[in-house]
């Protein structure tokens, strides 16, 4: 069980304690006011060098670790390869290793083969190694900014502040993940902050779309989907990854979204309450219909823009390693 | 005249073991029995405390040439198995090209010939290993070719399967299939189970052998034709296997050291050297094929020696070439599964020798294929393929004194128990004290 992050890798969200989630997600709290400076520039990371590799297409995510990276003053490298590396000629080894003589401190890698990221972390020991996200496996930031959010968003209603609540808003809340569970590492990340948060996690997915341990995850899986939504405090809506061929899964993305989609209809039926996201990006009328996208309980560009805070702190507790001011 | 003699092992022959010296003379054993003279300047081989018992015979070789030089090729494939103990290996037919034809075959046989081991051939049973339309099996049967398999996939369409058994029954050859569903196993690179699943890791479910191993019992069934399962890696399949040598159908199965030493665990920190077709498997399954050493459902056990070049297992795990080395560690890792010291010296030359010898037509020699004789007794009259096995030995594995040219082991730095001491190939002493003479 890893208790904090400071000075270690992070790879997943497997083995991360409530105390360890908890102090990313404090930290990010304090970077969030960093954002509303003129000068948005904190030096925690001066003179440190950030590797941002990205193997598989990704906006999101690379543009919120870069901006996140520079924000903490680190210099930033960056290589987009958004195709497989032994495709390119030189393997991931290597191509690690060329970097690495550049003088590096951390590697935020995003692949999209399972378990890349750990791979890197035995061929660069010294290197601080950041999951981007890797295959079907986690993408811990993700899982981080999602809970991060919640936090956030049911604080706020409260009029309290995020960072004195601890993990307490995750008691007994009620949260559905809805779709493609199977091939996705953001439901993995989720699941596991969640319910080491203190969460009721539920998912809600077609047969072929559930992994086949899900009797083993510490959720529980929906029968009557439209009853579901009722129970659900937070509703995680997951892509359908088209392009890992999950459409043989489903007869028609029709049917996919007659029975799992987000539709308007079925969103009448939810508490006005009850929070949307998505990890992005969407395919719009499949997962979630349009209209239901831009309703006010969808958080989805807050989980964009928490990206940046969530992953500042990751960087800055990984690869600073010390506790000391934020500055 | 060369003459060796080795004294006082234990010689094991099929169904009793006595001290006894063994004098070769000529590559042909000529003496059984105690305090046996030897001629003047013999080769005194001292086996006290051993084992003396036929060399090795690996049904299961992946030898990489033609094609995979790199990784492996027809000498350095040899010297590993002889440090090994085998002193006879069968080439299985997945080079690039694949061994579908009279030139290729040759070729392996030629190389095989001036090899260190006695080198057999599998070929394969359709062209191109494409599982569409047979390679010319009878052709190959011509040139002494006894083993056809398709092995790295297995023959997916049961009407081609149907085929290739009919076709080969009157020749006498027997096929030998890897048993994995490709369809269901796509994709998939370790066991499919709660540890694929938390990986991220696609899996190859244990279903995808078993369909398979269910219905090629059903096509011997149909056809009559001997069938040899390779790798059989759960206990599914070993017990349907069982099943059908009980009912009186002419099927064998071989388990391989992997499958029967290490489980799916060791797949948890996406070591490529971990990754192997079929895959390491449950703890559950692990203990079935331990268990189908003695219990008689394995006939055999055989390596799947499978070399790559380093680079490539330093891949991604998804992306990784499956498959591992295993000549040079497979009779100690057996000997442990046996029972290390209680291990029953006749059941360990029965699975690494009588019966992959007599599975794959080793056991008398052909001239055409410029082989000698495997996995008989130890009496006078056979030819002098043997192997001296140190019970007592123990010793550590490195990936550093290997003498294939791959390092892809998955027991690097392991503690084993038992080593081969000496390998005798046609009277030759190629490996003495574990060292190649």
């Amino acid at each position: 069980m890893i208790t904090t992050i400071r000075g270690q890798n992070l790879l997943s969200l497997h083995d991360v304690s409530r105390e360890a989630i908890v102090e990313v997600l404090d930290t990010a709290e304090s970077f969030v006011e960093v954002h509303r400076r003129t000068v948005k520039k904190v030096p925690a990371l001066k003179g440190r060098v950030v590797a941002s590799l990205f193997f598989e297409e990704s906006t999101r995510t690379r543009l919120s670790f870069e901006t996140a990276a520079k924000r903490l003053s680190a210099d930033v490298l960056s290589l987009a390869v958004a195709s497989s590396s032994v495709k390119k000629g030189e393997s991931l080894r290597d191509t690690i290793a060329t970097i690495d003589a550049l003088g590096l401190d951390a590697v935020v890698l995003r692949h999209r083969s399972s378990g890349a990221a750990e791979q890197v972390s035995r061929f660069v020991p010294h290197v601080r190694v950041i999951n981007a996200g890797d295959g079907l496996h986690q993408h811990p930031t993700q899982g981080l900014l999602d809970a991060f959010t919640i936090r956030q968003v049911l604080a706020e209603r409260r009029g309290i502040t995020p960072s004195d609540t601890g993990a307490t808003l995750f008691d007994g809340l009620h949260i559905l993940i809805v779709g493609d569970i199977l091939h996705s590492r953001v439901a993995r990340s989720d699941v596991d902050a969640y319910v080491t948060l203190g969460a009721q996690v539920r998912v809600a997915a077609p047969g072929t779309l559930l992994p086949v341990d899900i009797a083993t995850w510490p959720v529980e899986v929906v029968d009557d989907f439209d009853e579901a939504l009722e129970w659900a405090d937070v509703i995680g809506l997951l892509r359908l990854q088209n392009e890992r061929g999950t459409g043989s899964f489903v007869p028609s993305l029709r049917e996919f979204t007659t029975t799992f989609g987000l539709t308007a209809a079925r969103a009448r039926r939810l508490r006005p309450e009850t929070l949307l996201m998505h990890p992005g990006p969407i395919n719009r009328g499949v997962e979630l219909d349009s209209v239901v996208a831009d309703l006010p309980a969808a958080i989805i560009e807050r989980q964009v823009s928490n990206g940046v805070p969530i992953r500042m702190a990751v960087l800055y507790l990984t690869v600073a390693g010390v506790t000391s001011e934020v500055a | 005249m060369a003459a060796v003699i080795v004294r006082n092992g234990l010689v094991v022959g099929p169904e009793s073991a006595t001290v006894a010296d063994v004098l070769v003379v000529d590559g042909v054993i000529v003496a059984v029995g105690e305090g046996l003279d030897a001629p003047s300047r013999s080769r005194e081989v001292d086996a006290t405390g051993c084992w003396v018992g036929p060399g090795l015979v690996d049904l299961h070789t992946h030898l990489r040439e033609p094609g995979g030089e790199s990784a492996e090729t027809i000498e350095s494939g040899s010297r590993a198995a002889a440090v090994g103990g085998f002193t006879a290996v069968v080439a299985m037919p997945n080079t690039e090209p694949a061994l579908d034809n009279v030139a290729l075959v040759t070729y392996v046989l030629d190389q095989g010939s001036r090899a260190l081991v006695d080198v057999a051939v599998a070929g394969a049973i359709t062209l191109g290993r494409q599982g569409e339309r047979l390679a010319p099996m009878a052709e190959l049967a011509a040139l002494g070719v006894r083993l056809f398999s398709d092995d790295g996939t297995g023959v997916q369409d049961a009407a081609v399967m149907r085929r290739a058994l009919s076709y080969a029954r009157p020749l006498g050859i027997r096929l030998a299939q890897h048993c994995e569903d490709t369809n269901l196993a796509a994709g998939g690179s370790m066991n499919e189970g709660a540890l694929s699943s938390r990986l991220g890791l696609v899996g190859r479910p244990a279903a995808a052998e078993e369909i398979m191993v269910a219905r090629d019992i059903e096509l011997v069934r149909l056809t009559g034709a001997p069938l040899h399962f390779l790798h059989l890696s759960t206990a599914r399949s070993l017990a349907a296997v069982g099943a059908a040598r009980d009912e009186g159908l002419p099927v064998t199965a071989e388990v391989a050291p992997h499958h029967f030493t290490l489980d799916e665990s060791a797949c948890e920190n996406y070591d490529a050297h971990y990754k192997v077709n079929p895959p390491l498997r449950s703890r559950d399954d692990v203990a079935a094929v331990r268990a189908s050493l003695v219990n008689g459902w394995a006939d055999a056990v055989a390596t799947d020696h499978a070399p790559h070049a380093a680079e490539l297992k330093d891949l991604p795990f998804d992306e990784a070439p499956a498959g591992m080395l295993g000549l040079e560690h497979a009779a100690s890792l057996t000997f442990e599964a046996l029972g290390s010291s209680s291990a029953d010296p006749i059941r360990f030359f029965a699975l690494l020798s009588r019966s992959p010898a007599r599975i794959a037509s080793l056991r008398h020699g052909d001239a055409r294929v410029r082989h000698s004789g495997h996995g008989g007794a130890v009496v006078a009259g056979e030819d002098a393929n043997l192997v001296v096995f140190d019970p007592s030995a123990r010793w550590r594995a490195s990936r550093d004194r290997l003498q294939s040219l791959a390092y892809n082991t998955p027991y690097d730095g392991r503690e084993l128990e038992g080593r081969v001491r000496t390998t005798i190939v046609r009277g030759d002493v190629v490996v003495d004290e574990g060292v190649l003479a």
